[in-house]
């Protein structure tokens, strides 16, 4: 199967390296569309679910709008397979979690994917490396017009764009994008961030998104109004005024361990690369927070012999199914500690 | 599993609901068959008639009875309003007409006050460009003037988008 090739190495959108990619890892935006006269996933038949499968696939694949593009059938792959596409972002846990005929068609590069089925019949996404909104509303845009010319959504003259929860209606747009904010962690300033989001009607989120917990130093935030304003006024403002704050609220807090109290990060920094280098056992949790810590030592210029890129292939390819696929075999708990630990220690040059 | 009522903790909790706060942000609430009927969560039965109680716990600002929000039903999903609240899912694209009006305030307070799409329009419904614009930039005025309670203006406007739209 072909997911054991992907697995191998990661999108090139997370091997980073956009603009603003310290801070910013990522940005996305997904757009929820469903198909005029078929019901909502809660109320449609299976017949009417394999239609709607059907109708999207031959859309994306044969049409040529995704040339080259896969396409996963999601009741056919096992679990590992699943959670592989979770890990890369591709699919989100609502998706695996429901039930009948869905899957998820992407581009080679991981940039753009359409998940089928999930709370909506089409979920769009287009995702890139660094701040890069502008050119993802561009792509997501186009692609989003090339199925609507074979296939009608759901539209209403007030309402707009027509989703399963009304919380989406409208544009259907979120736009999130992730973030590393390790400083802002660190001296205890992230409550006034979170703060400072929620008045801004954002969402905060952990790594993957809706129903994950946001803990350890990865953030995810993204909009949470659909209705009553433009694409395009909720893009500029994550682009001139969240992105900006975020940036500024992080870089500041930066320089501040930096210029205050140095000793301290350069402790945290080179104890994480100590333990990264050395352990013999390593949870997942424990991973990403050194790996955090690595990462921003390497932001910082306290690390030079570690490239960014390395760190991001490694964010991926430790996470539990990837690990698996890579080992060639299901592991348990223990076994997955110990193998992940080998593998963060080959790459990294350690004892 | 068998949930406590979350208001009077004794009874076993039968009525599930799901509710979205102005932030957009869903949380769930469980309560019993008796405390979800004295907040006016579910209709009482007949024989005590709360007819024209304003179900201001439940759809706030709306001038819609408990009974004619539980008689709310989609004529083609057949999805009831009390169903979609334990949920937080609607059935079908008609959803939105059938609960029109208890719908409305949820998703004024799930769109910081805004009930009306000014975004993009998918081609196929060929209206020429420049109404296409003028109208994304009256609704955009509508929902300005509607959440700064221009109802005046706001009406005007809305008038003003009618005539474009029959056109």
């Amino acid at each position: 199967m072909k997911i054991d090739e992907l697995a191998r190495k990661p999108g090139p959108w997370l091997r980073g390296g956009g603009p603003m990619s310290d801070i910013v890892i990522s940005s996305r935006i997904r757009l929820a569309r469903n198909i005029a006269g078929y019901p909502f996933l809660s109320k449609v038949s299976d017949e009417q679910r394999t239609e709607v499968v059907n109708l999207i696939r031959r859309r994306v694949d044969g049409e040529g709008v995704g040339r080259k593009w896969r396409y996963v059938d999601l009741e056919r792959v096992d679990e590992l397979d699943r959670q592989v596409l979770v890990e890369r972002h591709l699919i989100s846990r609502q998706l695996v979690d429901a039930r009948g005929a869905r899957g998820v068609s992407f581009a080679k590069d991981e940039s753009a994917s359409v998940m089928v089925n999930e709370e909506d019949h089409l979920r769009i996404q287009v995702v890139r490396s660094g701040v890069q909104l502008e050119d993802i509303w561009e792509e997501i845009n186009r692609l989003d017009d090339r199925l609507e010319e074979g296939i009608d959504y759901a539209f209403h003259p007030r309402y707009g764009y027509l989703t399963a929860c009304p919380t989406n209606v409208g544009t259907g747009i979120r736009v999130s994008v992730m973030l590393h904010l390790p400083a802002l962690k660190l001296t205890g300033e992230i409550e006034k961030f979170f703060r400072a989001a929620k008045d801004m009607h954002l969402a905060i989120r952990g790594l993957f998104g809706e129903g994950t917990e946001a803990t350890g130093d990865f953030f995810q935030i993204s909009n949470q109004v659909t209705l009553g304003r433009t694409e395009e006024e909720v893009i500029d403002a994550f682009k001139h005024d969240v992105i900006p704050r975020i940036i500024k609220y992080e870089t500041q807090e930066r320089k501040r361990l930096v210029k205050e109290r140095p000793l301290a990060l350069d402790d945290r920094v080179w104890r994480s690369y100590g333990a990264l280098r050395n352990a013999r056992t390593i949870s997942s949790e424990e991973t990403m927070l050194h790996l955090s810590h690595l990462r921003m030592g390497i932001n910082l210029g306290r690390i030079k012999d570690v490239d960014l890129t390395t760190v991001n292939e490694l964010f991926l390819i430790t996470q539990p199914a990837h690990l698996q696929k890579l080992n060639g075999s299901r592991l348990n708990g223990e076994q997955r500690s110990a193998i992940r630990a080998e593998l963060i220690r080959r790459r990294l040059g350690g004892h | 599993m068998n949930l406590a009522c979350q208001a009077c903790k004794k009874q076993p909790a039968t009525v599930h609901l799901t509710d979205i706060t102005p932030q957009g942000e869903k949380f769930e609430r469980h309560l019993c068959e008796e405390c979800a009927q004295s907040e006016g969560v579910t209709p009482k039965p007949p024989s005590q008639p709360q007819l024209g109680q304003i179900l201001s716990a439940f759809v706030e600002g709306s001038k819609v009875s408990v009974q004619q929000i539980a008689d709310l039903a989609c004529p083609k999903c057949k999805l009831t309003f009390v169903e979609f609240r334990n949920t937080g899912l609607l059935g079908c694209s008609s959803d939105y007409d059938a609960f029109e009006k208890a719908l409305v305030p949820l998703i004024e307070r799930a769109h910081q006050g805004a009930s009306h799409h000014i975004g993009k329009v998918p081609r196929r419904l060929g209206t020429p460009r420049a109404v296409e614009n003028d109208l994304i930039r009256l609704r955009r005025e509508l929902g300005r003037a509607v959440d700064n309670e221009r109802y005046e203006e706001a009406a005007q406007l809305r008038d003003h988008i009618r005539t474009l739209e029959e056109k």
